[in-house]
């Protein structure tokens, strides 16, 4: 070790390992406590007496919580199935036909937006066009920054491709139609899953936009959950908090691995 | 030819058209719409009246309502700083992380983020209950006698938005730093400068896009931000996004409401404004 040259010298993270393990902790902690205490036998939210499942089986008994994941499933898939449609072809139609940088960044504006802004925004227009609020105007809405996401995924593998397998394909007397079916969308399917994914997460997660332009019978599981987190803790959310919580590391150790796949495969 | 231009014409018209379109009419048209809201009135029932005129304005200035812009905006600014004392340093200890654990440590500083945000705010509330867990491990340990009201302060509204937002931080200054070539940090070295001298005059500089995107990342949301005044300042700590959302769904006063949410759209757009000029003179690019 030590007879390695200065500069060849591989540093490791050093005494940075402090910070890092820091902020891991940071991050952890507050979720580890409401893991541990989503297990209690008593009625407290705050302090274990004991270790039991009553509260995940009163997740799984509690009506409007599985009405309020119905609904966000219902939108996420009607989110998910436009943006992924519009978001792969503006991509396409970006990289391949635009090449504006002007029209890359009002494609890209949704997404960069606060979402309060676009929350009030939305809300005044649905109201100003008189469309009454529902299920319908949160998907509208979600599909909205959606579409965005997508063209920000399939758009970073369209750059990669140099396009010029299209260009045969089309001096070959294929048309613009056939071109995208059989030549680009097969070499970019993997970036749309991807997009279509993140637009599915995505709008399952959120909150502020859908809680502005939602009506008042038919809440979202984010909704539903504000509602009652307003009201203090209780050891039933600490046991949907780990629930959620568990979705959501199963879906990014999946992401991470299916990425690194992909990715050795792009080697090969 | 003529033809064949025109067929990749029509053919770039089918591909922008409906996404270009969905955007302009979701997204375009309602952002001119609220904004626009900004110059006229709310009528005597909720509603606007189209009556020209800046009253928001020097309302929005008024001491109650100017007080409350200056402190989110301190909040904010405390919170992005505290994201930034803590996230440059873990982001440059990733980047110097071996490939696989560097890997592990990107999914396990992106799990958090991918959890609902309501749930980590939640959490907080947990934690920092009078009741709570650190409460009991303070009292146990013997540090304090009485427990301490941590929860509905601004300390609590602070660390709340360090902790959802953090990952926004560390994300882009990770992406700056590991695209810096170990070897500009060896030639520096070889040219005989001091590891201090090497990170302040070379990583430095050249991760400050990160930064700065990483600044905005974090100022941007915690500005806007609603719900963890609410659940962490519990009324007591309120922000322009609590104004905002009263605005538009208690006082039904919309033009005023949107008078607030202006405030923090100029804010974003000076924001852009100085990252393009940072991310335009510290680029590895322009030192070529």
């Amino acid at each position: 070790m030590s007879a390695r040259p200065r500069g060849a010298a591989k540093q490791g993270p050093g005494l940075l390992w402090i910070p890092l393990l820091g902020c891991f902790a940071f991050l952890y902690l507050p979720i580890l406590v409401v893991v541990v205490l989503s297990f209690n036998s008593g009625r407290s939210a705050l302090n274990l007496q004991g270790l039991s499942l009553r509260w995940y089986a009163e997740v799984f008994r509690d009506g409007d919580l599985g009405h309020a994941l119905v609904n966000t499933l219902l939108v996420a898939t009607g989110t998910m199935v436009v943006s992924t449609v519009l978001g792969t072809m503006l991509a396409v139609g970006l990289v391949r036909h635009a090449r504006s940088t002007a029209l890359d960044a009002f494609a890209m504006t949704p997404a960069i937006l606060p979402d309060l802004v676009l929350a009030i925004g939305l809300l005044s227009f649905f109201s100003w066009a008189g469309i009454s609020l529902g299920l319908g105007t949160v998907m509208v809405a979600h599909t909205a920054f959606g579409t965005a996401f997508v063209v920000a995924v399939v758009r970073a593998r369209l750059v990669q491709l140099d396009g010029s397998l299209e260009e045969a394909s089309q001096d070959l007397g294929a048309g613009w139609l056939s071109t995208f079916v059989r030549v680009t969308l097969p070499s970019i399917a993997p970036a749309v899953l991807a997009g279509a994914l993140l637009s599915f997460t995505l709008s399952v997660d959120e909150f502020v936009i859908a809680f502005f332009t939602n009506g008042p019978d038919s809440p979202t599981l984010p909704i539903e959950i504000y509602s009652r987190v307003r009201f203090g803790v209780t050891p039933e959310i600490n046991a949907l908090a780990t629930l959620l919580l568990l979705v959501s590391v199963v879906a990014v150790v999946a992401g991470a691995l299916a990425l690194r796949r992909t990715e050795t495969i792009d080697d090969d | 030819m003529t033809t064949v231009t025109r067929g990749r014409r029509a053919a770039g018209a089918a591909f922008l058209g409906p996404g270009l379109l969905f955007t302009a009419v979701f997204v375009a048209v309602p952002v001119l719409l609220v904004m626009s809201y900004t110059v006229f009135q709310r009528g005597r029932f909720g509603g606007i009246v189209y009556t020209f005129g800046f009253d928001n304005f020097s309302r929005a200035l008024e001491p109650t309502f100017r007080s409350v812009l200056v402190s989110s905006v301190v909040t904010a600014a405390a919170a992005t700083a505290i994201a930034l004392a803590i996230g440059y340093p873990v982001a440059y200890a990733i980047a110097r992380l071996p490939e696989r654990w560097r890997s592990i440590a990107l999914v396990l500083v992106v799990i958090p983020f991918w959890t609902n945000f309501l749930i980590r705010t939640y959490a907080w509330t947990v934690l920092l209950n009078t009741q709570g867990v650190l409460n009991d491990a303070l009292v146990g340990a013997g540090l304090i006698d009485d427990r301490l009201d941590l929860l509905y302060t601004r300390g609590a509204v602070v660390a709340g938005l360090v902790y959802v937002y953090l990952p926004l931080m560390v994300l882009p200054i990770y992406a700056s730093v590991a695209r810096l070539d170990r070897e500009l940090g060896e030639a520096s070295a070889d040219l005989g400068a001091s590891r201090l001298t090497g990170f302040l005059r070379v990583t430095l500089p050249l991760s400050l896009p990160g930064v700065v995107t990483g600044c905005i990342f974090v100022f941007v949301p915690s500005l806007g931000n609603f719900v963890v005044p609410e659940l962490l300042g519990g009324g007591k700590t309120v922000m322009v996004g609590n104004l905002v959302r009263d605005q538009f769904l208690k006082a039904r006063d919309w033009p005023f409401g949107a008078t607030l949410a202006l405030f923090v759209v100029v804010l974003l757009l000076v924001l852009f404004a100085l990252q393009s000029v940072v991310s335009r003179r510290y680029s590895v690019e322009a030192r070529r």
